[in-house]
């Protein structure tokens, strides 16, 4: 069992990385990583708000949706729950942990339009489990591997912020200055990445 | 009403060229790197997302004077899921390849920034017929758009175009463009290649 864990994080960290392979969650990933401060902040922020995405929109999937046969709703369900849910995350934290607030703050609203948080649930929502899987393994599986892709998305950033502050410092031709330049980076530690396919188990 | 027509073009070529939302705005970057491993999955992401903006730009400037100022992106955003699942069932029961190929990259046309953008930026605040225009023409835009990066990736990747062999057996694909980095480096590249001409030009008109 915890083999089946560990294959998954290793999986959702590297072999797969949400960002570099899977290419969801490109707009925070180019938009906040000029500074690896801010890298480090979105990348808690998803975090955060990805586990605890995935696991209600799970719970809403196997107690709601699947029960009245209503699946094809999921895109309007899972949307509208993440939207709510980053709003009230916001409200929960400024009135009770106003240190994080002031740490995650500006970057929960843009957690809205992350398309990583939909992607997780509908990914997990579309996960078969081996035959016999206990409810309380699905549930655990699939709020770990939602953990695990946005720890990867966390790694991607910071790194590509890194790399972003060094290119600050350089001179660049002018056409590529700015967003080609980026891209283009972006592409060279997505190429870095493709060494962990052979991982894959 | 000649001037009315005159605009709604202006609206639609505002969405091909001059603000074309990948290579000026630069939004909606996932399905634009994640589905133009080739033309045809481009053309579908491309077409699929054209009937959304249209659709969702004309239902938001229809509702535009209802719906409260507090709870507006919050509405867009049911409107957008309505018309994506839409799509997204139409696309499963008439063109299961497609929507195979493109896979959740279907449903999460919901928060691509594109539309929202649109949604908020202009529907919301002009009329129904040149909001539809407006959605069109963006769409047609992003469709341009990924189907020039999916044909530099298909046929510098897969020696292919269309799926139609290009170069005969004997070529062999650089595979790195249709695996995640080309996605990357083709779009740097040709972002960087239009600045370059931009400068050009705007050097000649000095």
């Amino acid at each position: 069992m915890i083999a089946q864990f560990l294959v998954m994080a290793v999986g959702a960290i590297l072999v797969e990385n949400f960002v570099l392979v899977k290419f969801l969650g490109i707009c925070p990933f180019l938009g906040v990583s000029k500074k690896t401060d801010t890298a480090i902040g979105m990348g808690m922020a998803v975090i955060f708000v990805m586990t605890l995405a995935s696991a209600i929109t799970f719970l809403v999937d196997h107690w709601i949706l699947i029960p009245l046969g209503a699946e094809y709703l999921r895109t309007i369900a899972f949307i509208l729950v993440i939207a709510a849910l980053v709003q009230f995350v916001e409200m929960v934290v400024a009135k009770l942990v106003p240190a994080l607030y002031s740490a995650l703050g500006i970057y929960l609203p843009l957690i809205t339009t992350n398309c990583a948080v939909l992607g997780v649930a509908l990914i997990n929502a579309e996960r078969v489990f081996e035959e016999g899987t206990s409810f309380g393994m699905m549930f655990g599986l699939s709020v770990w591997y939602s953990f695990c892709a946005a720890v990867g998305f966390t790694l991607a950033i910071v790194l590509f912020a890194g790399v972003r502050e060094r290119l600050e410092l350089s001179n660049i031709p002018k056409p590529l200055q700015g967003f080609p330049i980026a891209l283009i980076t972006a592409g060279l530690i997505s190429i870095a990445f493709l060494g962990f396919q052979g991982l894959s188990f | 009403m000649a001037e009315q027509k005159k605009s709604n073009l202006a609206v639609l070529k505002n969405g091909l060229l001059n603000e074309n939302p990948t290579f000026i705005q630069l939004l909606g970057m996932c399905p634009t790197l994640a589905v133009t491993t080739s033309v045809a999955n481009a053309i579908g992401m491309g077409l699929s997302a054209t009937f959304v903006l249209a659709c969702s730009n004309l239902a938001v400037s229809l509702i535009r004077k209802i719906v409260p100022d507090k709870i507006r992106i919050a509405t867009y955003v049911i409107v957008i899921a309505a018309f994506v699942s839409v799509v997204d069932m139409l696309l499963k029961a008439y063109l299961p390849a497609l929507s195979a190929s493109l896979g959740m990259f279907i449903p999460l046309i919901v928060v691509n920034c594109i539309i929202l953008a649109r949604a908020e930026s202009f529907a919301s605040k002009n009329k129904a017929l040149p909001s539809v225009f407006d959605g069109i023409g963006m769409g047609l835009g992003f469709t341009c758009a990924l189907t020039i990066l999916g044909t530099v990736r298909e046929i510098l990747g897969n020696g292919t175009f269309l799926g139609l062999s290009l170069f005969g057996a004997a070529y062999k694909p650089a595979i790195i463009f249709i695996l995640p980095p080309g996605a990357f480096l083709v779009l740097g590249s040709l972002i960087a290649l239009l600045n370059l001409i931009r400068d050009k030009r705007k050097e000649a008109g000095k």
